[in-house]
């Protein structure tokens, strides 16, 4: 077993960076998620593992250093919050044409703009619906806990090496800010050289005399090959949707009624849960761990055994209710409930909410 | 059993770090735990929502925070407060209600700094949740190595605590 701490999920993300064996982390502070950066600093990671640590001039510095030291089959991290993750998306969408491998976390805040410091949600749509330019998708990964903030970036870093993409950990300022028992795992070794050569032949890692050169870009003029690639990134993210696809279901087993909410938002629902049943209602929880790809397999199948009806929690005005909408495709009602602007709904008012909008008098 | 627990006060009376104390006793007692700024419930199993509404224990040390919270602990709950600059006391029956003088007792110890360490013992009396030795783990895990010679100070003043609280219904 690892190590046990108390921590905050932003420091539990940086200690689990340094403790798989990223290569380097470029950021630009931003509140709720400097404790990353200033965590960073202050472990002095290239003593401990080699890892590099900088702070970048902007958040477009950062997300194109991560670009290059993915390319050259690094593994290579940057975080931010909402407004700095925006600055990121022309970088992210590069780095999606070019099918570099790299870890985000967007320890989300309120918005639009600059909006407020406070926990929300409301950048799912921008994380799993783009955000950038083209026909792209990067895997979607929303901790509901400071253990899972420590365990999704090992998990990211697998899962972007995999498939050659941007894995996204989409948390926000209260799992970003909150303490909570930590088990760390053991330090890994970085790779070296000789082994990102042998394990990633597409890294750039210096040409040698005789050797084709490698290119890594999203540019390509040629729309029949721009074609194809786009065909090929297609059948590649249909894999993803095939093989990785997360979630964890909670007193879903008799339930009539379901709460789908992730993050921070499925730990309320899940005291929800504990009330409602409580008070002899049949409430579950789906928690989709997976944002992109979504569990919409797993909605399909709790409507095959009975469910009624779905309640979207989120903290934004309606966003991943959509996703619950195209699963339930008429077949079940579902509604979506949330405070927004900072504001966290209680577990009380989420099972109002249930009552009213989806159970009904 | 979770025990949903808010400590409300002013900044500077050290309220963020006796709930990080706490939290951190209560890892070395095999607790589940989480700790928001302002909220912090303890579990032996996971805890749920760090979100609360309603709370098994109110540790109160303003008249803001009694006017906010005395209506939030559930009937049968505890609240905990210390009358120092308390000028209208809390009135609910359905629940225990106890004082402590926690700044009084403070000042009497010569270290107004334990006063943090004399609410927590208060509180560790009225709910024993944590044993005195997970409590001076979490202090020897929460603390600076350079703080540790303070840990007996800080242990006698969970001491005064436990002794010195006072039921008031």
């Amino acid at each position: 077993m690892g190590e046990l701490k108390l921590m905050k999920g932003n420091e539990a993300l940086a200690e689990a960076a340094i403790r798989c064996g990223a290569d380097a982390y470029f950021g630009y502070p931003i509140t709720p998620q400097s404790e990353v950066i200033e965590y960073l600093s202050e472990q002095n990671p290239y003593e401990r593992t080699g890892m590099v640590v900088l702070q970048a001039e902007s958040e477009l510095a950062a997300i194109n250093m991560v670009y290059a030291a993915g390319a050259a089959g690094k593994h290579v991290m940057t975080s931010s919050s909402s407004p700095g993750v925006c600055l990121k998306q022309e970088g992210l969408a590069y780095i999606a044409g070019a099918e570099v491998p790299c870890v985000f976390a967007d320890v989300v805040r309120g918005g639009p703009g600059l909006g407020t410091i406070q926990p929300s949600q409301a950048d799912y749509f921008q994380n799993t619906k783009g955000g950038g330019n083209g026909d792209y998708r990067n895997i979607v990964l929303a901790p509901a806990s400071v253990q899972e903030m420590a365990d999704f970036v090992p998990l990211g870093f697998d899962l972007a090496f995999k498939y050659r993409m941007a894995v996204c950990i989409l948390s926000d300022g209260a799992i970003g800010q909150m303490m909570e028992k930590v088990v760390l795992p053991e330090q890994k070794a970085r790779l070296t050289e000789e082994e990102i050569k042998a394990k990633y032949p597409w890294a750039l890692t210096g040409r040698k005399r005789g050797t084709q050169h490698r290119v890594i870009t999203s540019l390509d003029l040629d729309s029949a090959r721009m074609e194809e690639h786009n065909r090929a990134l297609q059948r590649k993210y249909d894999e993803v949707t095939k093989n990785e696809v997360r979630y964890e279901m909670i007193d879903c087993d008799d339930a009539d009624y379901v709460f789908v909410a992730y993050g921070s938002s499925a730990r309320i629902a899940q005291k929800s849960v504990q009330l409602g049943r409580a008070e002899g209602l049949k409430v579950g929880l789906l928690r989709p761990i997976t944002l992109w790809p979504y569990p919409t397999k797993a909605i399909q199948s709790l409507i095959d055994k009975g469910v009624k009806g779905f309640l979207s929690v989120e903290l934004s005005c309606g966003q991943m209710i959509e996703d619950v909408l195209l699963a339930c495709n008429g077949r079940a009602k579902a509604e979506h409930f949330g405070r927004v602007g900072g504001i966290i709904h209680t577990p009380e008012e989420v099972l109002e909410a249930m009552k009213k909008q989806i159970i009904g008098e | 059993m979770t025990e949903e627990i808010i400590i409300a006060g002013f900044g500077g009376q050290g309220v963020l770090s006796m709930g990080k104390i706490l939290a951190y006793s209560g890892i070395m007692q095999d607790k589940e735990v989480s700790w928001m700024p302002s909220y912090g419930p303890v579990s032996d199993e996971r805890v749920c929502s760090p979100i609360l509404n309603a709370f098994d224990t109110a540790v109160i040390l303003n008249q803001q925070s009694l006017d906010k919270f005395e209506d939030k602990v559930k009937p049968g709950g505890y609240l905990l407060y210390d009358p120092n600059g308390i000028t209208h006391k809390p009135t609910r029956k359905d629940i225990h209600i106890y004082s402590i003088e926690g700044a009084q007792l403070a000042s009497d110890m010569g270290n107004s700094k334990v006063f943090n360490m004399i609410i927590l013992g208060a509180f560790l009396k009225l709910r024993p949740i944590i044993d005195n030795k997970n409590v001076e783990e979490g202090l020897r895990h929460s603390l600076p190595e350079r703080a540790h010679k303070l840990i007996p100070l800080n242990m006698q003043a969970v001491q005064v605590g436990m002794d010195n609280v006072k039921a008031e219904n």
